[in-house]
């Protein structure tokens, strides 16, 4: 970024007014805003004077627009000098915005560039027949495209600089070009081979509901499992029946833990939560507590005893 | 109220407070560049940065957080401010090292050098070095007026000027264009400040980058004396402190007088220190064959005593201008009286303005702070703009804060505040007092509503008939009552309210300014009136500073002492007595006012019982006991109004005109200075293109 100034008194218009269109479009806009806050409109109202105004904000314009506002002209100012989408200088016809942010450069935004100096000029210059100029932007957004420019309002993509000189040859010589990927390439699809998204299955339609079908057999498995589990308890509940011996601790803790858990309780038909436990969780509503820890004791001594 | 603890120390202070506030309230010390008491937040400088528990985890810009938006501790403690902490010292030496980088080290160069805010600060909390070898960045410089210079190189974007002009003076022209590293901050296309109070961005900028340009490289302020006196300029009688370097005054700043300037002084205020020292009047002159040549003090006043004494005592009299302190014009009264003349005026403006009324009619009994309270103000042919811009900017202020509303009778004015305009002559005022107005049930619907009448309707024909509708108005719409007067005259003119309350004006028989200006009188003294055109006819002695409009009709100068070089007492339109100090000597031969009167009572056979401004100011306290209250406002008895009011009498159908055309050629000493005429003919310039 670099100081941004008006452009020269000798190259300003003489004055400024909103065509009939625009001046109703304006109303509109300024409408839109409470009472008192009609200054918000302001970056609304520059953008339309910059369309109006081929493609540039004039010293006019913005005390126009100032004065339609009932603000002071250095607020307006203020606001067209921090915003870089206001330009201050006059552009070319097709003004190119040139993406110089990281994925570009490493896809190849130098080669552009050059092309850009080499034809156009130096940044801000205009060329003499008054069709480009150009100028270096942050991230437009469409990195998977990259090297990209914007001109005027179009994204011009997937850039070389054997398609980007035919593309400015095409404009200079007012033949239709086509906006987006300059390659042959459709949106941002893969560029050479394509890798993914290629089982027919996902065009042929048998996808549809899909999804719920994992979900029917996620349900019948969890089922046919908590049968087995039921089997298996009843037959060992049978063996410890025959065999009195003091079980060994269960080799699921998992299904030990799930036994002991609240809900189980209640599925059982006991409170949730023990009384005991309960009384050592709060200590307030157990007044024998104190006096445990007095002794020495917690409760889990008690418990021993 | 909330408890909270700041470096270890606990405090209780108002949840609206700030958290810088409250480290002050604490008696911590917290840098700051952007944050100043008396403009809106901006939170941009992030130097007063602390480290709080109970609020964010990192470095909390101490400024812009109020104390009620920290949490308290998890068992209900109040919230911990660290402003000592290696967090906060790593912080400040953080913020301090980007703000030196683009900064240029050009403190030998710099005018601000020795009262500067970075320099200081980064003493205080930066570290020695810099880890920056990269170009600093380079800016352009502007042209914001003939009064502001400006060294944006320096700029730290605290954003101070643009905040002040915008807020205080009211007048939008700053503005910060561009963004990040290159904002910069300027005029509209560098056009110049059209705000009266502008000099003030030159206290508030921080660092060097708005500076004075008259006083561009004239001082240090190390090498300057200090000394703390009252502004002349307006009837305000603002707090100044005039900086002096030997004989000479360098500059004028303002200082904080809450109750009237609080820390804002005008542009004729600050920048007049210029024409202290042209057109001087230094060595007595004498007229001779038609034309003044030099003399001594002998000689001159010989020659005004040979003259005093053949005359008759009535035909003597005596005029004392705008600029004149209570003491010489006590000393030349008490001179008339001894000769036997009762024609002395005090108000060479024709205003009919009359101690005889009572003290409630001529001062500004809501006082200036008092504007604060007020909730709807009556403006009578006044623009306070011009006429007390200090006071206008106060007006502003209350305006700001909401549920204020103005009316103006007079000119069409832009005040920098939204207001109705009501009208332009006593039509109007009458339609105000006997309640047909719709205005007039605004001030009524007022809790205190406040009526202000200038000098302009008050200096006409039938200034005492507009004088006693504007008291009948004030009344009507319950602006005198009890605990609030709001009936307030705005005086133009520093000597005014000190004339009026020694009875300067003429007794049974004698004349008044005007017509002794006219030719009434054979012997005139004229003690610094300038802004009264004396006829051909009287023999004039003029007593005062510089050779303006009385020095070149005068017959004999007796050159006296400016305000800057003599100690004076001056009762402000508050009728608050305030004593402005010397800060340096008369020039040449010049003498103090009230030792001239007395030398020259001596003569004529009448001499005064003084021989010092001690003994000087005995007498006067004795006789006006109230002048000895400095800096006390003396409430003035309302029933004064209600007498006033009772007066009636015809009034013209005549406009009413604000008595200051040019706000900065108003007195013979800012005639004299250059900085001043520059700034009149821009302002002309400016409503010369507007009118086109």
């Amino acid at each position: 970024m670099s100081v941004r100034r008006l452009a020269p008194k000798e190259i300003q218009p003489e004055g400024f007014a909103f065509t009939p269109e625009n001046t109703a479009w304006a109303e509109r806009i300024i409408a839109k805003y409470p009472e008192g806050r009609q200054a918000s409109a302001v970056i609304s109202l520059l953008w339309k004077a910059q369309e109006q105004g081929d493609g540039w904000v004039s010293e006019p314009a913005i005390r126009t627009i100032a004065e339609l506002l009932k603000m002071p002209y250095i607020r307006v100012l203020e606001v067209a000098t921090f915003y870089t989408m206001f330009n201050l200088h006059p552009v070319g016809r097709y003004f190119i915005q040139f993406c110089g942010t990281t994925p570009c450069r490493l896809r190849g935004a130098q080669a552009i560039q050059d092309v850009l100096e080499e034809r156009v000029g130096h940044q801000g210059h205009v060329t003499d027949d008054g069709l480009f100029s150009w100028l270096e932007v942050e991230c437009l957004g469409a990195c998977c495209n990259a090297p990209m420019v914007q001109i005027n309002d179009d994204y011009y993509e997937d850039l070389t600089p054997d398609n980007f000189n035919k593309l400015l040859d095409d404009l200079a010589a007012g033949r239709p070009v086509k906006p987006g990927p300059q390659n042959g390439r459709v949106a941002s699809e893969p560029e050479e081979a394509i890798h993914t998204l290629l089982d027919p299955s996902l065009y042929d339609g048998s996808m549809v509901g899909a999804w719920r079908k994992r979900f029917e057999e996620e349900e019948a498995r969890a089922k046919a499992e908590a049968e087995a589990k039921a089997r298996a308890e009843k037959e060992r509940a049978a063996r410890d029946a025959a065999s009195p011996d003091p079980a060994k601790p269960a080799t699921t803790r998992a299904g030990e833990q799930a036994a002991e858990s609240p809900a189980a309780r209640v599925a059982d038909g006991k409170e949730p939560i023990k009384p005991e436990q309960k009384q050592a969780a709060s200590p307030a509503t157990a007044p024998e507590a104190d006096a445990r820890k007095a002794d020495g004791k917690g409760p889990n001594d008690k418990a021993k005893e | 109220m909330a408890k909270i603890i700041v470096d270890d120390v606990e405090v209780e202070v108002p949840a609206e407070y700030t958290l810088l506030q409250a480290c002050e309230a604490a008696g911590a010390e917290i840098p700051r560049f952007c944050f100043h008491e008396r403009l809106s937040i901006a939170g941009n400088c992030r130097m007063c940065l602390v480290e709080v528990k109970g609020g964010p985890p990192k470095p909390t810009a101490s400024c812009a957080m109020n104390v009620r938006d920290l949490r308290p501790g998890p068992n209900g403690e109040p919230p911990v401010i660290s402003t000592r902490s290696p967090m906060v010292k790593k912080a400040r030496e953080g913020v301090m090292e980007f703000l030196l980088i683009n900064h240029p080290l050009d403190c030998p160069i710099c005018d601000q050098g020795g009262e500067c805010d970075l320099q200081d600060q980064a003493m205080a909390y930066g570290v020695d070095t810099s880890r920056y070898a990269e170009n600093k960045r380079a800016v352009e410089n502007k042209h914001i007026g003939p009064l502001v210079r400006t060294s944006m190189n320096r700029c730290i974007h605290c954003t101070r000027c643009i905040r002040f002009v915008t807020e205080v003076a009211g007048v939008p022209d700053l503005g910060a264009i561009g963004r990040g590293e290159d904002m910069e901050i300027t005029t509209y296309l560098e056009q110049a400040m059209g705000s009266e109070l502008q000099g003030n961005v030159i206290d508030l900028c921080p660092v060097g980058a708005l500076t004075s340009k008259p006083y561009q490289f004239k001082a240090r302020p190390w090498e300057l004396l200090k000394t703390e006196s009252v502004d002349v300029m307006d009837a305000l009688g603002s707090a100044i402190r005039v900086d002096a370097r030997g004989r000479e005054v360098m500059r004028v700043l303002p200082r904080v007088n809450e109750t009237i300037n609080e820390e804002w002084i005008s542009d004729k205020t600050r920048f007049i220190w210029d024409g202290l020292k042209t057109q001087r009047l230094d060595r007595p002159y004498v007229r001779e064959n038609g034309r003044l040549r030099p003399a001594s003090w002998q000689e001159a006043l010989a020659t005004v005593a040979a003259k005093v004494k053949a005359t008759a005592p009535n035909r003597i009299g005596a005029i004392v201008g705008d600029l004149a302190a209570v003491e010489e014009s006590f000393a030349l009264k008490s001179l008339l009286s001894r000769l036997g003349s009762v024609s002395i005026d005090g108000r060479p403006d024709g205003s009919t303005l009359d101690p005889i009324l009572g003290r409630a009619a001529y001062v500004f009994n809501s006082t200036i702070a008092g504007v604060h309270e007020a909730d709807a103000i009556l403006l009578i042919g006044t623009n306070p703009r011009r006429e007390a811009a200090v006071l206008n900017a106060r007006i502003r202020e209350r305006w700001r804060g909401g549920n204020l509303k103005v009316g103006v009778i007079g000119e069409p004015v832009d005040l920098t505040y939204t207001h109705e305009y009501l009208g332009a002559g006593p039509e109007t005022l009458a339609a105000i007092a006997d309640g047909s107005h719709s205005f007039a049930d605004v001030l009524k619907g007022a809790q205190k509503p406040l009526v202000i009448i200038g000098q302009g309707p008050l200096s006409r024909a039938d200034g005492l008939a507009v004088l006693s509708l504007a008291a009948r108005a004030a009344l009507a719409v319950g602006a005198v009552k009890d605990g609030w007067n709001g009936f307030s005259v705005l005086h133009t003119a520093a000597a005014r309210v000190g004339s009026l309350d020694l009875g300067l004006v003429p007794g049974e028989g004698g004349l008044t300014a005007v017509e002794q200006a006219a030719g009434g009188v054979d012997v005139l003294f004229l003690l610094g009136a300038d802004e009264i055109k004396v006829a051909d006819g009287p023999f004039v002695v003029y007593i005062g500073t510089h050779g303006d409009q009385g020095a070149h009709r005068a017959d004999v100068i007796l050159p006296g002492a400016a305000y800057t070089e003599k100690s004076g007492i001056y009762v402000n339109t508050e009728g608050r007595a305030q004593i402005g100090n010397r800060a340096v000597f008369p020039p040449g031969e010049a003498r103090e006012d009230w030792a001239i009167v007395r030398a020259l009572s001596d003569l004529v056979g009448h001499k005064l019982p003084f021989d010092n401004l001690a003994q000087l100011r005995q007498s006067l306290f004795v006789s006006h006991p109230h002048l000895a209250r400095i800096d006390a406002v003396e409430p003035a008895d309302p029933a004064a109004i209600e007498r006033l009011a009772a007066l009636g009498g015809n009034t013209d159908r005549a406009g009413f005109a604000s008595p200051v055309i040019d706000f900065y050629l108003t007195n013979p000493i800012a005639r004299a200075s250059a900085v001043m005429a520059e700034c009149s003919a821009l302002a002309l310039g400016v409503t010369r293109q507007a009118a086109e």
